[in-house]
C-alpha cells in the first residue's frame, strides 16, 4: 500500500540500543555487532506481552476498585472507602469538581488504556488499516497519560503523610491502593510493550 | 566482525552477529497468571472469611448505618451490618449483618443482639463512648449451639451479660415498685448484683422480678435469705432518735432490692440457681419470722371507729398478730343501728410457740386445728376485740384481742365463716362513760345556792373592812404616834452626852474612890487590928497613910 519502503523490504535492521544499521540475516538470535545487544525488526512478542500484562492489569483492576483503598477517621467516626465510594462522597458532600477529577484519573483513565491497547492489540494483529494515523496518535496519548493515572495512590501516600492527627483524624491506606498502584504500573508496561510499529505493518509482514 | 562494523560501507551494511538462543515459552504469561491467583486468592478469602449472614429486627434504626455500623463483642469487631430496610408492615426495621468467620458460633439461638447508643438513666450513664464513635450493635452469645438466622433485637442492653458469673434469683412481690431493669441488688450496702428482668405473673396477682448476683456474692444467698426493698428513704423515729434509713441516694431515685439472712440461727446453706424468694416491702418486715398462711376475720363494732383505717394493726396481747383490711357499715334493723364491720388479716404463726402449743392442743383434743376452734376457746376465757386509742394526739385506733375478766357471755359459732371474733367497747369508750359519769355529779353540785351563800357572806366581809377602816384604822394610827413619842424621849434618856448619863458617871467614880478607901482601911485594919481599939497609930515620917485620910476626907467632901 504504501509508497514509501519499510526496512524489512530493504533488508535492513536498526540496532534500538546504538542504532546501527545493519543487514537482516532473517534468522533468530541475532545480536548488534557493535553493542552486542539483541536485534528485532519489532518488539519482542510485542502482542503477547502485552495482552499478558493487559489483562493482568485488568484482574487487578477489580480488587482494587472493590477493596477499599483508604480509611479516613475523624472524631472516632471510622471511614473506609473505596474509589467509587470515594467519589460519590466527594460528589455529594459538594466537591463536584474534586470528584470528575478522581473519577477520571482513576476510573475513566484505567478504563480507556484497557479498551485503547485491546483495540489496538486486535487492530494490529489483523494488519487492519482502517485510521491508522489516529491509532498512532491514540497510543501516543496512551503512553502520555500513563504517567498521571497514578493520581489516586499519590492522594493516599499525601493524605497519609499529612493527615496524621491521632483521635481527631486519621488516614491510613488500605490493601486497595496496592492493587490500584499494581494496575497502573502494569497498564503502563503493557503501553511500553507494545510496538506502535505493527499499526503499520501489512498483511503478509511478519513481526 | 568489529572490523566490519566499524567501517561500514555503502552497500556493504555490517552483518549481525547469529548467536543461536533457546527461546522458551514467553515468561510474560506469568504476570496475567500471578495476578490472576492474586485475584483468585482475593475472592478465596473473602468467601472464607465471609461468615453467616443474619437478620436482626429493631424498632428503630437510629444510628445504624449500611456497610458501616459494626457488631462487636467485648469491643472486638465481629460483623458489620450490611443492609438495613423496613420491614413489610412496616412496624420494625430489619437489619442485614454479615458476621466474620470467626464469629460464626454467635449466629446461634440464644444470641442477644442490641444497638448500643448514649443512654442516661438514673442508674448512671452508659454508651458514651458512641457519641463520636457512632453507635456499635452489642452482641451476647447464649449456651446454645442450634443456629440461627433470625434474631429479634432487644431495646435496651441487657443487664447481665452471659459470660458473668453468678446466679440469678426470682424474688415475688406484689407489685414492682420502683424496680427497673438494671436496678441493683446491695447486700450490706454494697452492689453485688442487679435485676435482670421482670414480669407479670400470668394470674395477675403479683410480679415475679429475676436478679442476678454476680459471682463470689452469690453464695451469701442462703436459703433463708431474706430480700427486701431498699427503695424509698425509711424514716423511723422511735425512742432512739430519729432514724433515716436508706441504701444510697441511687436507690432512692432508681430503687433497688437489699437482702440478708436474718439474725441468729438459720439456714445458711447456699440457695440453687433460680430459688424462689418474697420480696418484702421494707427491711423490718422482711427480718420479722415468717407469717405463715393468713387468716381471715372479721369484727361487728356497735360503736363509732373514728380513727381506725385500713392497714391499722391487730394486736392480740400487744403482739402485732395482723392487720386491718375493710371497714364496712352495716345496718341493723332490730336495734336501729349501724354496726361497723371490720374485717382483718391475721397471721397465727406470728405468736410462735403460743400457736404452735394451741394447734397441739386442739388436735389432741380432737378438734381440727382450725383457727375458728382455737379462737372458740378463748372467747369462752374472755377473748374480746377492742378498738383502742393507739396514738393520743392523732386519735389513730388499732384492734386488739385482749382477755376481759368481766367480759358478757357471747354467743361463739366456730363454724361460722368468715371467723368471727366477739367485740367489747374500747378503753375510749369506757372513758367517755367515766366522762359522762363525772360530768352529771359536776351537774348535781347546788351551784346556785353556794353563790347566794358566798355573795352574802361577801357583803358582810364588806361591811366589817369598811368599819375596820373608819374606826380601827385611825385610833391605831394614834397609838402608834404615842408609841414614837415615847421612844424618841428614852432615846434622849440613854444619849451619851445626857444628864442623867453624866451623873451616872460621877457616882459611878464616887463609888469606885469609895472602894478604894474600903480596901486601904480593911489592909490598915489587917495590920493594926488593934487600931479600932487604940486608934491609929501616928504615921511613920515616911510612910504617911495619906490614902486613908484622903479618902476619907474625898468621901467627906465630894458629895
Amino acid at each position: 500500500m504504501s509508497a514509501l519502503p519499510r526496512a524489512s523490504e530493504l533488508g535492513l535492521i536498526s540496532c534500538h540500543v546504538c542504532g546501527l544499521v545493519c543487514r537482516d540475516a532473517a534468522c533468530e538470535g541475532m545480536v548488534c555487532p557493535r553493542c552486542g545487544t539483541s536485534l528485532h525488526r519489532r518488539k519482542t512478542a510485542s502482542f503477547a506481552r502485552t495482552w499478558a500484562l493487559l489483562i493482568a492489569a485488568f484482574i487487578l483492576y477489580i480488587p482494587a476498585n472493590v477493596l477499599p483503598i483508604m480509611r479516613t477517621a475523624s472524631l472516632g467516626d471510622v471511614d473506609d472507602n473505596t474509589i467509587i465510594s470515594g467519589v460519590m462522597e466527594l460528589w455529594a458532600k459538594g466537591s463536584p469538581d474534586l470528584a470528575v477529577i478522581v473519577f477520571t484519573a482513576s476510573i475513566l483513565v484505567p478504563l480507556t488504556k484497557f479498551l485503547v491497547l485491546s483495540t489496538l492489540l486486535i487492530s494490529a494483529k489483523r494488519r487492519s488499516q482502517w485510521a491508522r494515523p489516529q491509532r498512532a496518535r491514540l497510543y501516543r496519548l496512551v503512553e502520555f497519560v500513563g504517567y498521571w493515572s497514578m493520581l489516586d495512590v499519590f492522594v493516599v501516600a499525601l493524605m497519609t503523610a499529612l493527615v496524621q492527627f491521632g483521635f481527631f483524624s486519621l488516614v491510613a491506606p488500605l490493601p486497595g491502593v496496592i492493587y490500584f498502584g499494581l494496575t497502573v504500573v502494569l497498564t503502563m508496561l503493557a503501553s511500553m510493550s507494545f510496538d506502535p510499529r505493527l499499526i503499520w505493518d501489512d498483511k503478509g509482514d511478519d513481526d | 566482525m568489529t572490523d566490519q562494523s566499524t567501517t561500514p560501507q555503502d552497500g556493504e551494511l555490517p552483518q549481525p552477529v547469529v548467536r543461536h538462543r533457546r527461546v522458551g515459552v514467553s515468561l510474560i504469561w506469568l504476570v496475567p497468571i500471578l495476578a490472576a491467583v492474586v485475584g483468585i486468592s482475593l475472592m478465596v478469602h473473602a468467601w472464607m472469611q465471609a461468615g453467616p449472614v443474619i437478620t436482626i429486627s429493631f424498632k428503630t434504626a437510629e444510628g445504624l448505618t449500611a456497610n458501616k455500623t459494626p457488631v462487636t463483642y467485648k469491643s472486638v469487631v465481629i460483623g458489620k451490618v450490611r443492609k438495613i430496610r423496613l420491614s413489610r408492615d412496616h412496624s420494625h426495621v430489619e437489619v442485614r449483618v454479615d458476621l466474620d468467620k470467626s464469629a460464626e458460633n454467635f449466629a446461634t439461638a440464644g444470641t442477644r443482639f442490641w444497638v448500643v447508643r448514649p443512654r442516661i438513666g438514673l442508674g448512671g450513664v452508659s454508651g458514651i463512648g458512641t457519641l463520636l464513635s457512632g453507635a456499635y450493635i452489642g452482641v451476647d452469645v447464649g449456651d446454645s449451639k442450634k443456629p440461627q438466622h433470625e434474631f429479634k433485637g432487644l431495646e435496651f442492653p441487657p443487664s447481665v451479660t452471659h459470660d458473668v458469673s453468678g446466679r440469678s434469683f426470682v424474688l415475688h412481690s406484689s407489685d414492682l415498685g420502683s424496680l427497673d431493669v438494671g436496678s441493683p441488688v446491695y447486700y450490706r450496702r454494697i452492689q453485688v448484683g442487679q435485676v435482670a428482668s421482670y414480669r407479670l405473673d400470668k394470674d395477675g396477682q403479683g410480679v415475679s422480678i429475676q436478679i442476678f448476683v454476680d459471682s463470689p456474692y452469690d453464695r451469701f444467698v442462703s436459703v433463708s435469705s431474706r430480700f427486701w426493698n431498699a427503695s424509698g428513704v425509711d424514716v423511723s423515729l422511735g425512742a432512739n432518735g430519729l432514724k433515716l434509713d436508706t441504701q444510697s441516694l441511687a436507690t432512692v431515685l432508681a430503687g433497688g432490692v437489699a437482702f440478708q439472712s436474718p439474725q441468729g440461727p438459720h439456714d445458711s446453706s447456699p440457695a440453687k440457681e433460680d430459688a424462689s424468694f418474697r420480696l418484702f416491702g421494707d427491711e423490718a418486715t422482711a427480718m420479722a419470722p415468717p407469717d405463715g398462711p393468713p387468716h381471715y376475720i372479721r369484727m361487728r363494732f356497735d360503736q363509732s371507729l373514728r380513727g381506725l383505717t385500713v392497714g391499722a394493726p391487730v394486736e392480740f396481747l400487744g403482739v402485732d398478730f395482723g392487720k386491718v383490711v375493710s371497714i364496712r357499715m352495716d345496718y341493723d334493723e332490730k336495734t336501729q343501728r349501724f354496726p361497723l364491720i371490720v374485717g382483718a388479716v391475721v397471721y397465727p404463726q406470728r405468736l410462735g410457740r403460743a400457736n404452735e402449743k394451741l394447734v397441739a392442743l386442739a388436735k389432741a383434743r380432737g378438734d381440727n386445728a382450725d383457727l375458728s376452734h382455737m379462737v372458740g376457746m378463748l372467747v369462752a376465757h374472755g377473748l374480746r376485740a377492742q378498738a383502742r386509742t393507739g396514738n393520743l394526739l392523732t386519735g389513730q385506733l388499732y384492734i386488739a384481742l385482749d382477755f376481759l375478766p368481766n367480759a358478757a357471755k357471747v354467743n361463739y359459732n366456730p363454724d361460722v365463716r368468715p371467723l368471727e371474733i366477739p367485740t367489747a367497747p374500747g378503753s375510749f369508750d369506757k372513758l367517755q362513760e367515766q366522762l359522762a359519769e363525772i360530768v352529771t355529779k359536776i351537774q348535781k353540785v347546788p351551784f346556785d345556792s353556794i353563790g347566794q351563800h358566798l355573795n352574802s357572806t361577801l357583803a358582810d366581809l364588806d361591811k366589817t373592812l369598811k368599819q375596820v377602816n373608819g374606826q380601827v384604822l385611825p385610833q391605831v394610827n394614834d397609838t402608834l404616834k404615842g408609841a414614837q413619842h415615847t421612844l424618841g424621849s428614852a432615846n434622849n434618856m440613854l444619849a451619851g452626852d445626857s444628864p442623867l448619863q453624866q451623873n451616872l458617871g460621877a457616882t459611878l467614880d464616887e463609888l469606885r474612890r469609895m472602894a478604894r478607901s474600903l480596901r486601904v482601911l480593911s489592909d490598915y485594919l489587917g495590920v493594926h487590928p488593934d487600931a479600932l481599939i487604940r486608934g491609929r497609930r501616928a504615921d511613920p515620917k515616911l510612910m504617911q497613910p495619906a490614902p486613908a485620910a484622903t479618902s476619907n476626907a474625898s468621901q467627906g467632901s465630894k458629895p
